[in-house]
């Protein structure tokens, strides 16, 4: 069963001082996430990432289109109990203690009261609040009120878990820690659904990735999926010193080092390349094809739709970049 | 009582105590133990009349700032906290949300409102003990209050659920003042004619009736109140009341929170 499914879900938003100008912040997404896969949902900020999880949380309504979660309609209690929701930046009631503020949403949930107790211990426990349980959380730090927020998030036993911005606010032990969590979640059996523009994270965790930008969907699939269409460039290793003018005319992006040379270029050139190589009686290292990473990936998609004069000054960056990466 | 109805009205009762609200009752008992030891000096055989009457008006004024500051941001501070947000992402439906907060408030209006009737009937048996059964009256009179508590905080909640925290306390704080003339008001709509007689009439109906509400003055002359007035107020006070919860509830359903 698809564990979410998105229909042409729409947001535009009335802005001005009589709100009459229309300002769409969602064009019609179309979306569905298995159950049981970690989904990453992939954008800049301002993307409409976090409007999207408004949506699927009922928090905002839709322009048009519709949603389901777990099979069920977005207002339907028992969807909601089974579904756990971490919003961005998160602020929690600071007059209360973790424990308290875990228990509130537990019995919010419909956690049976006998079980209540050893639940908030465990996931206490879990992200690493144990010795804060008894602190108000106007004395937590951001990445305590960021492991508070997980904790609530996953203290009822949701099916579905909505997480925006999940690494936001920890150092980088807490983000290897949410990484595990997440992983532990899926291994559970769990959908997690999370939004992120840290891309290492999404490229580490997910099983598919969607990219959003300016509102609009420019790609969902397996970050290999992704990456393979796009990726289209050859890495040449040799022996050498010097770097011939056959290459060179080649549009080769080389790099000598010592007595190798490296030398990245477009895939279909790489017949040409060898055929240099061989003429000028070059010891040949290595041809290996670069892998695009999903950073390149989706900045191939923002920019490559960002209009003619950011492409043009986007077309060096992007390619050194691949060059990098390699 | 629906038990999310339940949790969140404890949650919000709980607000108000850490956040110090009940410490109000200190200032309460300094100004009523001032007062009586003042009135105790100064006043001849009308001691009992004066405890009352300042007695259950600061009641009244305690109350009223309570329920207008804490009512106006019982949903606007958990919007712009985004609180709200992982409240409404759980089984909780929106109108569950407005009545938990509701009774929060409320609950803790009477809480407050309680241990204030304590210092009251304190400060009358120190101007003149022992009380009499007469003074059960104040009683009665401190009910009419807790009934103006509930209706305030309804409309500091109605509000709340669409406008900013500034707004919501000045049109509270209005309603309030043009509730208090509304026997007033009614009675200039009766002497105006055509068009301006029907808003007046209107407007006198819609605005909440405290001025029925306020026995203060009658009670503290040792004047009993009618059984009659006490079950039409209570029964005022329930259905203006839940008419204002059910506008706030229907506007709170359409909110985008953005």
């Amino acid at each position: 069963m698809q564990a979410i499914e998105i229909v042409h879900l729409e947001k535009t938003y009335s802005v001005g001082f009589w709100r009459k100008r229309p300002k769409r912040a969602l064009h019609p997404l179309d979306l569905t996430v298995e159950e049981g896969e970690i989904f990453g949902f992939l954008g800049p900020n301002g993307a409409g990432k976090t409007t999207t999880l408004k949506l699927l949380m009922g928090l905002i309504f839709p322009t048009s289109g519709t949603a389901r979660i777990l099979g069920m309609e977005l207002d339907d209690p028992r969807m909601k109990a089974q579904i756990g929701f971490l919003p961005e930046q998160p602020y929690f009631y600071d007059y209360l203690t973790a424990r308290e503020l875990l228990r509130y949403y537990g019995q919010l949930s419909g956690v049976d009261a006998q079980k209540l107790a050893s639940k908030v211990d465990a996931v206490l426990e879990r992200v690493g609040l144990r010795d804060a349980a008894n602190l108000q959380l106007r004395k937590f730090s951001k990445g305590m009120l960021q492991r508070a927020g997980i904790a609530q998030a996953i203290l009822h036993d949701p099916k579905v878990v909505f997480l925006d911005e999940p690494m936001s606010g920890l150092d980088p032990m807490g983000r290897r820690e949410v990484r595990s969590l997440i992983e532990e979640l899926k291994g559970e059996g769990k959908t997690v659904f999370f939004s992120t523009h840290i891309l290492s994270d999404a490229e580490a965790l997910c099983d598919r990735v969607a990219i959003i930008h300016l509102g609009q969907l420019r790609g969902v699939g397996a970050v290999e999926e992704l990456t393979a269409g796009v990726s289209a460039q050859v890495e040449i290793v040799w022996g050498g010193t010097s770097v011939p003018a056959g290459i060179k005319a080649l549009d080769a992006d080389c790099h000598v080092a010592g007595d190798t040379v490296r030398a990245v270029l477009a895939e279909g050139k790489q017949d040409a390349a060898l055929e240099v190589l061989r003429r000028e009686r070059l010891r040949l290292i290595s041809v290996t094809p670069v892998r695009m990473s999903l950073e390149d990936y989706f900045m191939t998609q923002l920019e490559g739709q960002a209009g003619t004069s950011v492409q043009a000054e986007a077309g060096e960056g992007a390619r050194s970049h691949s060059v990098r990466s390699s | 009582m629906n038990s999310r109805i339940l949790h969140i009205a404890t949650n919000t009762f709980r607000e108000a105590v850490r956040d110090r609200v009940l410490y109000n009752l200190i200032a309460f008992a300094l100004l009523l133990t001032g007062a009586a030891v003042l009135v105790g000096q100064v006043s001849i055989d009308i001691e009992h009349l004066v405890v009352i009457n300042l007695g259950l008006t600061a009641v009244s004024l305690f109350g009223l700032v309570i329920a207008i500051f804490i009512g106006i941001g019982l949903v606007s501070k958990e919007i712009e906290k985004r609180t709200l947000y992982t409240v409404l992402s759980r089984p909780v439906r929106r109108w569950e949300f407005i009545a938990g907060k509701f009774f929060g408030l409320s609950g803790t209006l009477v809480v407050n409102t309680f241990f204030m009737a304590i210092g009251v009937f304190a400060a009358m048996w120190y101007v003149s003990h022992p009380l009499h059964t007469a003074d059960a009256s104040v009683l009665v009179a401190l009910y009419f209050i807790v009934l103006q508590f509930v209706i305030i905080t309804a409309l500091a909640l109605f509000f709340s659920s669409f406008s900013s925290p500034l707004l919501s306390a000045v049109f509270t704080f209005s309603l309030f003042v043009i509730g208090t003339f509304a026997e007033d008001l009614r009675g200039f709509a009766m002497l105006t004619h055509g068009i301006t007689r029907w808003l007046a009439t209107g407007a006198a109906y819609v605005v909440p009736n405290f001025s029925a509400l306020n026995v203060i003055n009658q009670v503290a002359h040792g004047e009993g109140v009618a059984r009659r007035l006490v079950v039409y107020n209570t029964a005022y006070a329930f259905v203006y009341t839940v008419t204002v919860i059910a506008g706030a509830t229907l506007i709170f359903e359409r909110r985008s929170l953005k």
